[in-house]
């Protein structure tokens, strides 16, 4: 019995504490974690902050409670050599009951300050005038990101120049819906926040280390929920103000690869995505201007390969079951000449 | 109609019946005996039906990029699961043990209403039957799903007819709302049967904790069901009349559903645990051989659960971008909530407290629930932390939270509840070695499962997704939360086999194997029809204890 319960607590414990020790410890770089106790940006930082305080609390309350539990159980069980009589009846004891009413009640106040105080800093943050906006979209089953200020279109993929706490750079996200509800949640770097239609939600970063961060929707919109998949690179300004660059340049035209340009632009390819100073301005699909830029196709299903891509066109469900990229069911000498022409859009 | 009515009757159809005529009594019975037994078998099937589901859906994600069913079906079955295990097993265990103790216990003939009784039954019956005859009536469209896969909130707009063709979204709709007339059918009952059909002597203040808590669940299922059965109804309006309330393509709000879901889907969580409370009210003090700690205060806890929680919906909903003041409100009621929950958790410590504890199966599922309520309470404290929340919402962290309350709360007091009153029921006793080898192995099963789970949510791993990718750390945790489910499997079968093999070969009973208290106690196993050829009066809350204690009787303190 006690045996039993204590080894019950013992791989919970056990379970927090790897999470917490095991994801600290992990390093950024080629194996990002998604560990929300390995923050890297402010409110993911306080949250984490608060979220040790709640943990320390809530351990004390179950150390306590637990201990009289097994206590009793030990102490008040019935012995084999005991007599029949019943134990004294007793039917309460107003002192008792009202320490553990009170207790409660003040841990409540301090927890409750202690969380709108952080509630505040990140809902109320001042937005200084470095700021970055960025309009992230949520559509079934990728996202779309456009750079106002900036004039970009792209996808999938997050670009945003690193926060030093000195001069910070943070990135504000106007977070919309083209479709159902999705939810915004890169762990690292803050909480999710929801993208619902009909309605203008926010939420803000400012990474303060370089490199690569994953994240997923975490909302569930629909049969490809689970490969909605985010990946936002932190950059440093040098790398960021040369991403802007390409990003602003217009399309390669397709000029070597014209045979792979014409089947694009005269299949259903233009009605749902668009190549800058082309004719295709489709706008339900991700804006391909610089898709070989990305490291990733369909929301981070697949690598972004020649192989993949070919595949991606020819059969969308055998990467993306359900997604709403139709199969184009083009000749294998169309499909070679899109791809080709594909991968001339860097 | 007089007792020796009854007693005739009663000899008159025990004997040669066709199994034709059973099933006619049992088809057009009001007694509240046999529907309470009607609810609990029709409860136990779901349970079956969900656990199946749940075993698909665990299979599934027992490593990544796994592909043993499609993501359709994969979202049909966390949709069916979660609908089922709600709204057709735990919510018809409840009304069923209601049904079938809260007449015996308050000395009643029966409940207030019979045929409304009969009526609700039968109605939610047929809201379960209507959700799975979409698997083969669902599909109107080519290439529309079959069964609903909208999960069992089904956020706007997933639901309206641009997301989800066909007729699956309508069969869940009327699944929900036909149940839910059921639900509001039987709460009117139960809070008609506590405060007029109580026997001589039975003042408010001496009824069973049990009694008390039914009629607070009861007032929740009429306060929160109302709200769901407006929400679906206007499902249905934008479905079918060209609404557009919830069809956001036409300027209807997403968010207005999730506030209408979540008044009533906060309520329901009470609605469902407070009944288990009831479970453990009833069982702890026999087992401790004391009389439950500080009844006014667990009253009064209960009562004010039942009020705050209709003011912490929004909890659910921290991610949708309120204000900082609104998320400030919904972290303020949702902590306060836990403090006449911890008062009950103190008095039910108390009651064991200087107690002489016997540790049968009834006892053993209910200290379990006083461990892992404990647990779910505090995971419920950290997920009303708003900002703690913003990160573990919508992951694998709040699936493993509600599971502890919802498994290792609410369904663990149910099995006590099943080892506990199935004497009553049957006249026979449930094998107590396989009782105690079905606890153990579910303990180990749910602390392999749930305890394991709230570590992928903490890795970032959300819910609701049919499959992930490898190298993020949980593939060695869903594959031990995956060997935790099949050891509960095992467990309810086993548990199932002794419900059966008991019938038939467990020890008999007699009126009262456990020396209890309350008056179910009093009458035969099962009990006579129409419960007690005289009406009892009472002159304490045990009056049992005050019968079998002339020396020392509960009325001196009464």
């Amino acid at each position: 019995m006690v045996v039993g319960r204590a080894l019950g607590i013992l791989v919970l414990l056990a379970g927090i504490l790897f999470a917490a020790g095991l994801c600290r410890a992990s390093p950024l770089g080629d194996n990002p974690t998604t560990s929300i106790f390995q923050p890297h940006s402010t409110p993911a930082e306080s949250i984490y902050h608060l979220s040790i305080f709640v943990l320390v609390i809530t351990a004390v309350i179950f150390l306590v409670v637990f201990g009289l539990l097994i206590y009793a159980v030990v102490k008040f069980r019935s012995r084999a050599t005991g007599t029949d009589r019943e134990p004294a009846q007793v039917y309460g004891s107003t002192q008792i009951e009202l320490a553990w009413t009170i207790i409660p009640i003040l841990i409540v106040v301090v927890l409750f300050l202690a969380t709108a105080r952080v509630i505040h800093a990140i809902q109320d943050a001042h937005k200084p005038a470095t700021a970055l906006e960025v309009t992230a979209i949520g559509h079934q089953f990728w996202w779309e990101f456009r750079y106002p200020t900036l004039g970009i279109v792209t996808a999938n993929e997050l670009h945003i120049p690193v926060s030093d706490p000195a001069r910070p750079t943070p990135t504000f996200l106007k977070l919309l819906s083209a479709d159902t509800d999705h939810s915004f949640w890169v762990p690292q770097l803050a909480g999710k926040t929801d993208l619902i239609p009909n309605r203008v939600n926010e939420t803000w970063m400012d990474p303060h280390e370089t490199g690569i961060y994953l994240g997923q929707c975490a909302q569930y919109c629909g049969t490809q929920h689970a490969k909605m998949l985010l990946r936002v690179s932190v950059d440093t300004p040098e790398e960021f103000d040369a991403w802007v660059r390409t990003q602003k340049q217009p399309a390669n035209q397709g000029e070597k690869e014209i045979a792979g340009r014409r089947v694009f632009e005269t299949t259903a390819c233009i009605n749902c995505h668009a190549v800058g100073g082309t004719v295709a301005t489709g706008r339900f699909g991700p804006d391909l201007t610089h898709l070989m830029s990305r490291s990733t196709i369909a929301s981070g299903a697949a690598e972004n390969t020649p192989e993949n891509l070919r595949l991606w066109v020819q059969k969308p469900d055998a990467i993306k079951p359900g997604s709403l990229m139709p199969a184009m069911k083009l000749s294998d000498d169309d499909l070679d000449a899109l791809t080709r022409y594909l991968e001339t859009l860097r | 109609m007089s007792s020796d009515a009854i007693a005739v009757q009663t000899a008159g159809v025990s004997a040669d019946r066709t199994w034709l005529q059973t099933l006619h009594e049992w088809v057009t019975t009001v007694d509240h005996k046999r529907l309470g037994v009607l609810y609990v078998f029709y409860a136990l099937i779901f349970l079956v039906i969900g656990g199946i589901e749940a075993t698909i859906i665990r299979i599934q994600l027992m490593r990544a990029h796994n592909d043993f069913v499609s993501p359709q079906v994969f979202n049909r079955m966390f949709t069916l699961h979660g609908t089922t295990m709600i709204f057709f097993v735990i919510m018809p265990f409840m009304f069923g043990f209601a049904n079938y103790l809260v007449p015996l216990m308050i000395g009643a003939r029966d409940m207030a209403f019979p045929r409304l009784n009969a009526f609700s039954f039968w109605l939610t019956a047929l809201g379960g039957t209507l959700l799975y005859f979409s698997i083969v009536g669902g599909s109107g469209l080519y290439g529309a799903g079959s069964a609903p896969d909208v999960g069992w909130w089904a956020y706007a707009p997933l639901t309206s007819r641009a997301f989800s063709p066909g007729h699956s979204a309508d069969y869940w709709t009327i699944a929900v709302l036909v149940s839910g007339f059921g639900s509001i059918g039987t709460a009117v009952n139960l809070v008609a049967t506590v405060l007029s059909m109580r026997c001589p002597g039975m003042k408010l203040s001496r009824m069973p904790l049990f009694a008390w808590l039914t009629l607070v669940m009861s007032g929740l299922v009429l306060i929160s069901i109302s709200p769901l059965s407006a929400a679906q109804i206007m499902l249905l309006v934008d479905r079918y009349l060209g609404g557009h309330f919830f069809d956001t393509q036409a300027g209807g709000s997403a968010t207005l559903w999730m506030h209408f879901f979540w008044i009533f889907g906060h309520p329901e969580v009470y609605i469902l645990v407070i009944p288990a409370f009831a479970f453990a009210s009833e069982i702890i003090p026999v087992f401790s051989r004391k009389p439950i700690f500080g009844y006014p205060v667990m009253v009064g806890a209960t009562v004010s659960i039942g009020f705050v929680s209709i003011s912490v919906w929004a909890h659910h909903m921290f991610t949708i971008g309120m204000t900082s003041y609104s998320n400030s409100f919904f972290v303020l009621t949702t902590m306060i909530i836990a403090v006449p929950t911890g008062i009950k958790i103190f008095n039910w410590l108390g009651t064991m407290w200087g107690g002489k504890l016997q540790f049968k199966t009834p006892m053993l599922f209910c200290i379990g629930f006083l461990f892992q309520f404990l647990i779910a309470g505090l995971t419920g404290i950290m997920l009303g932390a708003a900002p703690f929340n913003w990160q573990l919402s919508g992951s694998y962290f709040v699936v493993a939270h509600f599971h502890y309350m919802i498994v290792g709360a609410i369904l663990f007091c149910i099995f006590g509840a099943i080892y506990y009153w199935y004497p009553k029921i049957t006249g026979r006793m449930l094998n107590e070695s396989l009782g105690k080898l079905h606890f153990w192995l579910f303990v180990i099963g749910f602390h392999l499962t749930f305890d394991v789970m709230h570590v992928p949510g903490i890795l970032g791993m959300p819910r609701r997704i049919y499959t992930y990718e490898p190298g993020r750390g949980w593939d060695t945790l869903n594959m031990i939360i995956t060997i935790g489910a099949f050891i509960q499997g095992i467990a309810i079968l086993l548990f199932l086999a002794n419900l059966v093999f008991s019938y038939f070969g467990g020890s008999k009973a007699g009126n009262d194997p456990w020396d209890g208290w309350t008056l179910e106690w009093s009458v035969s196993s099962p009990p006579p029809v129409y419960n007690f050829a005289s009406i009892p009066a009472v002159a304490s809350r045990r009056p049992l204890w005050d019968l079998k204690h002339p020396e020392d009787p509960d009325t001196h303190y009464d």
